[in-house]
């Protein structure tokens, strides 16, 4: 069982060696590359040239949230299909009819916010 | 499944030994692919929009152009905007860039010429590869300008629509495969690569590729007419040069894992006797020139349309497609 994690230690050390990477290179352009702060208006949030309206951190209108939604419902559905995929065919068709039933369901709901009319921009 | 060993754990005595080559292949893998396939675009552009600019550095067919870019951007200041939330702001590349590095270590450019042959491969590959749109989202909070945060909820938006077919893509390939490993997968493909059977889902795999990435024709996330240049407005200097990485680093590893998938990975064509790892890196290349080839040919969608594009277009075709192959592959066993 050790063995089994233990392979993901390649993966830990690449991403430990990746955070390395970065953190030397910052490190170099923080020696290399010129610092002079404050001069002119250079601080101030860009904006096309004219100065700043209002905060960054302003309310938008999120119009994302319903994909939200039908993502987590289509996400969970891949991830029943990637352990079925493996096993399915030694199932033969009944395997296969379930999962078209499963699938069938959750395009009835995508059916049903594409003619409610989610999927258009509002 | 026959269980393979490393080449390199081969060579190395040790584990600790072997992880150090392992570690150091990774990272020299990517700082030099995708630096090549930077170099491309900057020729291939060139050549299709016929620009004399990048042309010019060095002399002979400006090959010192990348070079010259490195330089400038190690010599500009670091400018953080004073609004901005100075952590996340730093942060932001490197959590942009580190997923397209660890991803690299379980692609395997030969039979025995990988870091890792994890059992569940395309899983983790799709799981990794999913954490660098949360560089993107820091980027364009901590920026504190409206235009970034415009530019990172629409790379998110894009991400949320365009994850979905590029699953369910690699789904079809483990349905024909019956295996999550990616040496595995492209064992299977010996007979037929699998871009024959399921010429669909590779195309849905290939544009969802681009979306992920945000390139053109996806690329409203950093649409310059629109709001600058999207989450990147406020960086400069090498943290810019992080996130243009990190997208060079993605066109790398996306072309990969479709090599992988769907052109037999290291496989070499029929009756020519090329070295795997040469086979592979000619796919990488193949596929990033046609990412890059796309971009000089296709001009911006809208963002509504990509979103119709995906939920209507892709994601129906995939299911469709899915059950298809499901169908086919109990009726011929």
């Amino acid at each position: 069982m050790s063995s089994y994690y233990g392979q993901y230690g390649v993966v830990l050390a690449v991403a430990l060696a990746g955070a390395g990477l970065v953190a030397v290179a910052f490190g170099a352009a923080r020696l290399i590359a010129p610092s002079r702060p404050g001069i002119g208006d250079k601080l101030v949030t860009y904006e096309c040239g004219i100065d700043p309206v209002g905060e960054g951190w302003s309310q938008t209108q999120i119009r994302y949230y319903i994909y939200g939604f039908l993502f987590v419902i289509f996400d969970v559905e891949a991830i029943f299909l990637f352990p079925w995929a493996t096993v399915f065919e030694g199932l033969g068709y009944a395997a296969v009819v379930e999962m078209a039933i499963f699938i069938g369901i959750l395009a009835v709901g995508l059916l049903y916010a594409w003619r409610k009319g989610v999927l258009r921009w509002v | 499944m026959i269980a393979q060993t490393s080449i390199l754990d081969g060579w190395a005595s040790s584990f600790w030994l072997a992880l150090a080559v392992k570690t150091a292949g990774v990272l020299g893998f990517f700082l030099v692919v995708p630096l090549v396939v930077g170099y491309l675009e900057h020729k291939v552009l060139a050549h299709m929009q016929a620009r004399l600019g990048p042309m010019e550095a060095g002399g002979f067919h400006g090959w010192a152009q990348l070079v010259a870019d490195g330089v400038k951007f190690v010599q500009k200041e670091d400018v953080v905007p004073a609004a901005a939330d100075r952590i996340v702001f730093s942060l932001a590349p490197a959590v942009a860039l580190i997923p397209y590095i660890v991803v690299l270590v379980v692609l395997p450019l030969d039979r025995n010429l990988y870091a890792l042959d994890l059992d569940v491969g395309i899983f983790f590959v799709m799981a990794v590869a999913g954490i660098g749109v949360i560089g993107t989202l820091m980027a364009g909070w901590a920026s504190a300008n409206k235009y970034s945060l415009m530019g990172a909820l629409r790379a998110a938006a894009q991400l949320i629509a365009y994850e979905l077919p590029l699953v369910l893509a690699a789904a079809g390939v483990v349905m024909l495969a019956g295996t999550l490993s990616l040496v595995g997968i492209v064992e299977a493909q010996r007979d037929l690569w699998y871009v024959v059977p399921l010429f669909p889902l590779f195309l849905v795999f290939m544009v969802a590729s681009l979306a992920e990435l945000t390139r053109p024709p996806f690329d409203m996330p950093v649409a310059d007419s629109e709001i600058i240049f999207g989450a990147l407005t406020e960086y400069t200097g090498l943290k810019f040069a992080f996130f243009l990485l990190a997208e060079y680093g993605g066109i790398v590893v996306l072309s990969g894992i479709a090599s992988v998938l769907f052109l037999g990975g290291y496989l070499p064509l029929p009756g020519l006797p090329i070295p795997g790892p040469l086979m592979m890196m000619g796919k990488i290349f193949a596929l990033s020139f046609v990412v890059i080839w796309l971009r000089a040919t296709y001009p911006r969608l809208r963002e509504d349309q990509l979103q119709r594009f995906a939920w209507v277009g892709l994601v129906p075709l995939s299911l469709v497609w899915i059950l298809g192959v499901g169908f086919a592959r109990v009726a011929m066993s």
